[in-house]
């Protein structure tokens, strides 16, 4: 291993601009004659429009203009639409309700943007949008999934009965009746994933500015995946062709999954700035954020595990209401289906599996995809029902586990997944010890003494990862195909531009992708840059999610420097007069075998260029090569994460006292990067585990709307972690790679519910556990039981 | 309008501004100072800390105009004018303690602030409460409280 190359804890490429303020978001960038949108917004989750008076706010100091609904729709600027089709169980697609991106005769949340003001500074824009007069009919609102289908709830679109989006199932339903019907043991839950608010710290913004003289458009956006915008944007949207629109993602503070999605308020910034022929700029604020950024998870869930008197899996069994909100955003109707009921086999043999999913609409702000999308909830049914189980069948939760563990490779779970490769047990064990769980019992005896309740929980979870193959995901109804792309652009002088279609925004891939550059090429590190989020830069790219960009993104770059390389040896053979069959490369030079002569990399980079050794008839001049790359399957990263906590017996606060992660991520890159992905993840979790939820009133107000409200993860609510690895390969990609992002958020709740419900000695309690939550469950417990 | 002048980095600024104007939108719009950063409206997150007078304060809930005749420091006051790094930058960088970068400039104000307030040997409970006012989605926090643990060692030395 080289000091920088794979493996080695490089610090980070990227940080020079952080730490020093020079990063560049996208509310850095200015162009001249930049104006200000500023978007009126419904106070009502649910109401008609009657009417909008814009005269008073068009005369207001500053207003260049103030764009409605109507005109959107009159301009002939199209909805913004879902892209992954699911089709009800009994053949019927999907009901995707019309999304314009300034609504137009009916609002269907809190924060619908009804009109826009455009003005000199965002202050007269503010000032403006209070002048705005709109006429409302309040209707009755409803935001809980599980009354969103009840006769009589309001119906939110007019065309779409019961708001109903889609009623979908997976798996075998009579065989997992019948394995039921011959269990020894059944567990029940009844569980509630709760509604969260992804909140990265850089709110989201779109800066557009329009080019009368090409007829161009540029979007700086805050995206994930600015080439899927683009294509959203001009296919489907219709805003300009695709040829037309350029879209750049700069620095971008975080994601999380919620700036995957297409917005209304880029599509309305593009359209404004090319009516008023400036550029227009939105940044959201806080309060805009939670109001319109996509939720994350919202499942009413009732799940069964059947298991037969040894304590062997038979099968399981779960139907999911899940909440999709007022609209359905970009592929949010994925993540309760296919990236969830293809989870709930875990790390277990589990010979049939059914599930149910039904999707609703309520008058809540759409709900997609945020850090795990849908292998959180799997792996929290799954991992709640195999502890519960567990403690009623009187086994060690970890004994159970082992008993069903999967140990061979590969194996086809009962829905539709194929695990390549994993060893459970080995992750287990070693988390086990990390967390010396054989002294466990001493300290919850200690813990006592000093008026707490200890708890011990464990969550032994996988995902699936890479997403994934194209052909695979649109059998599924993807309407994309979900490859990566690169190009290595070698200089003259031997240094490489990497440009790739996976974008960072956080993860550091300035810096791994530059590490297996460095090593593949054997050139320093330094010489070595990644381009990535402008689609006048790279051709195409799918973007960053699901842990995609080191099994998928990383995969491409080798596949583009395979072809580097070959070619390379063609221009070294003319240079050293050898045949094309007798070049090496190792460490950055070529040598002809058996010879002493070599060339460095940079010489034979020159050669490419200059290319006075060879004639184009032989050999193309230059050295640039373009690969993409589409997986043979999705990666599967597993592990097993050990929440020890401490419970005030007076207050129900809990207190994480110790935190174990030990996961299998295939070959890691660098090892500082990926463990400060699983630190933010395992933060994420436990904030959904103890203290986040986003609450709507029953008119459908956001109650939590707000940092003041909504409870963000604080350095003291959080311990240090101890964080640990096992490897196997992923067998798919040439790598080995697995993917790091995601997985402590869909480990952790899990294991912190266990721990809880292991320290109290009862399992009823829901997500958030706030002390609130906690102390009741306490008296509850306590309570004697009405005969 | 009102004409407002402050020392933003060691160097004399003025400016004209409405009254109601942000301390954080001077120095982003006026100044083009874009390291502080606002990351919420009801100053709990800390992406906008700056010094004002020495000491730690959130741009986002100070008027320009109560800064007249302040003395500001931002994120990009504090490398030495040769370029070399605060050692608290340095330890963010050298401890990973940021991911995305966008709450690194308010951590980093506010770290120095806590070595200011608490010494120079600080331990991960002291440094875990006192950044309260700090938000950070990325990191989990276990990486910046080891950056400000060693920053503040370095700042002795």
């Amino acid at each position: 291993m080289s000091a920088n190359g794979i493996g080695a804890p490089v610090r980070r490429k990227e940080d020079f601009r952080f730490i020093t303020g020079q990063g560049q978001y996208t509310d850095d960038v200015v162009r001249p004659g930049e104006t200000r949108a500023v978007f009126v917004r419904s106070p009502h989750a649910h109401a008609k429009i009657k009417s909008i008076d814009v005269s008073a706010a068009r005369t207001m100091p500053g207003v260049i203009d103030v764009l409605t609904g109507a005109q959107l729709a009159g301009d002939k600027i199209g909805n913004l639409i879902c892209g992954w089709m699911i089709h009800s169980k009994d053949g019927s697609p999907m009901k995707m309700s019309a999304h314009p991106a300034l609504a137009a005769g009916k609002v269907n949340c809190v924060g619908d943007a009804v009109a826009v003001v455009i003005a000199e500074s965002q202050a007269q824009g503010r000032d403006a949008a209070e002048k705005v007069k709109v006429d409302y009919e309040v209707l009755p609102a409803v935001v809980d999934p599980a009354k969103a289908q009840a006769k009589g709830a309001p119906q939110i679109h007019p065309d779409i009965p019961n708001n109903t989006i889609y009623q979908w199932h997976l798996g075998d339903q009579a065989a997992v009746k019948a394995a039921f019907d011959a269990a020894s043991h059944v567990t029940t839950l009844d569980i509630i994933n709760n509604r969260l608010v992804p909140n990265a710290m850089e709110p989201r913004a779109a800066l557009a500015e329009y080019d009368a003289g090409t007829d161009n458009l540029t979007l700086w956006n805050t995206s994930q995946n600015p080439h899927v915008a683009r294509l959203v944007i001009s296919a489907f949207v219709g805003i300009t062709p695709e040829h037309k629109l350029r879209v750049i993602a700069p620095d971008v503070g975080g994601g999380f999954g919620s700036k995957i999605f297409i917005y209304p308020e880029e599509v309305v910034c593009l359209w404004a700035a090319r009516k008023v022929k400036r550029p227009v700029k939105w940044t959201a604020d806080r309060s805009e954020a939670f109001l319109t950024d996509a939720h994350g998870r919202d499942h009413v869930t009732r799940a069964e595990l059947a298991l037969d008197a040894s304590g062997k899996i038979l099968a399981l069994r779960a139907k999911t209401i899940a909440n999709l909100g007022a609209y359905m955003s970009t592929f949010s109707s994925s993540v309760p289906t296919y990236l969830y009921a293809t989870l709930l086999s875990g790390q277990y043999a589990i010979p049939s599996i059914y599930c149910e999913v039904d999707a609703v609409y309520t008058n809540t702000a759409p709900v997609d995809a945020y850090r795990g999308a849908g292998r959180p909830e799997a792996t929290f049914v799954v991992e709640r029902l195999i502890e519960v189980a567990a403690r009623q069948m009187d086994l060690e939760p970890p004994e159970l586990r082992r008993r069903n563990f999967i140990k061979n490779f590969p194996h086809q779970t009962p829905v539709i997944m194929a695990y390549d490769a994993g060893d459970y047990n080995a992750s287990m064990k070693k988390a086990m010890e990390i967390a010396d769980v054989k002294g466990f019992a001493k300290r919850k005896r200690e813990a006592a003494r000093n008026g707490k309740l200890r708890g011990l929980g464990y969550s032994t979870y996988i995902e699936a990862c890479g997403i994934a193959p194209s052909q695979a995901v649109g059998s599924l109804g993807a309407g994309v195909g979900l490859w990566e792309s690169a190009e290595v652009r070698v200089n003259p002088t031997g240094s490489v531009e990497i440009l790739t279609g996976s974008h960072s925004h956080g993860q550091g891939h300035e810096t791994t992708f530059a590490q297996l550059v460095s090593e593949r090429l054997g050139i320093p590190f330094d010489s070595v840059s990644i381009v990535h989020g402008d689609t006048d830069k790279v051709q195409f790219g799918m973007g960053t999610y699901g842990s995609r960009s080191g099994a998928v993104g990383m995969s491409a770059i080798v596949k583009a420097l395979d072809k580097i390389e070959a070619k390379a040896k063609k221009v070294a053979a003319f240079m050293m007069e050898a045949a094309e069959g007798d070049i090496e490369f190792k460490d950055g030079k070529f040598t002809v075998a058996g010879t002493d002569k070599s060339a460095a990399f940079g010489d034979v980079a020159l050669n490419a260029y200059i290319a006075h050794k060879f004639t184009g008839a032989e050999l193309e001049p230059g050295l640039k090569e373009t690969s993409f790359y589409d997986p043979t399957n999705f990666t599967f990263p597993a592990g097993c994460h050990i929440c020890e906590l401490d419970i005030d017996i007076e207050t129900g606060k809990v207190d994480i006292v110790n935190w174990t992660a030990v996961d299998d991520f295939g070959t890691v890159i660098n090892p500082m990067i990926v463990e400060g992905q699983v630190h933010g993840g395992i933060a994420q979790g436990v904030g959904q585990a103890l203290m986040e939820g986003a609450v709507y009133d029953q008119a459908g107000q956001l109650v939590t709307g707000s940092f003041m409200d909504y409870s963000m993860p604080h350095a003291h609510d959080l311990p240090s972690f101890h964080v640990g690895t096992t490897e196997t390969k992923a067998p798919s990609n040439p790598l080995g790679m697995k993917g790091c992002g995601e997985a402590g958020a869909i480990a952790s709740p899990a294991a912190v519910i266990n721990a809880i419900t292991d320290a109290i000695g009862s399992e009823d309690i829901a997500m958030p556990a706030t002390a609130n939550a906690v102390w009741s469950a306490l008296q509850r417990a306590k309570a004697p039981k009405a005969a | 309008m009102a004409t407002v002048s402050m020392t933003v980095n060691g160097k004399a600024v003025t400016g004209d501004v409405e009254p109601r104007t942000l301390l954080v939108q001077f120095l982003r719009e006026n100044l083009r100072l874009t390291g502080t950063h606002v990351g919420c409206d009801t100053s709990q997150c800390g992406a906008c800390v700056i010094h004002l007078d020495g000491i730690a304060a959130k741009a986002c809930t100070t008027l320009a105009l109560q800064c007249e005749g302040a003395s500001i420091t931002t994120i990009e006051g504090l490398a030495e004018p040769d370029g070399k790094l605060h050692p608290m930058q340095e330890a963010f960088r050298e401890h990973h303690g940021l991911q995305c970068g966008y709450c690194t400039p308010g951590m980093i104000m506010s770290a120095l602030d806590i070595v200011r307030r608490n010494g120079n040997n600080l331990d991960e409970h002291t440094i875990r409460d006192q950044l309260d006012g700090n938000i950070c989605r990325c990191t989990g926090y276990h990486n910046i409280v080891k950056a400000i643990e060693a920053g503040a060692k370095a700042m002795a030395k």
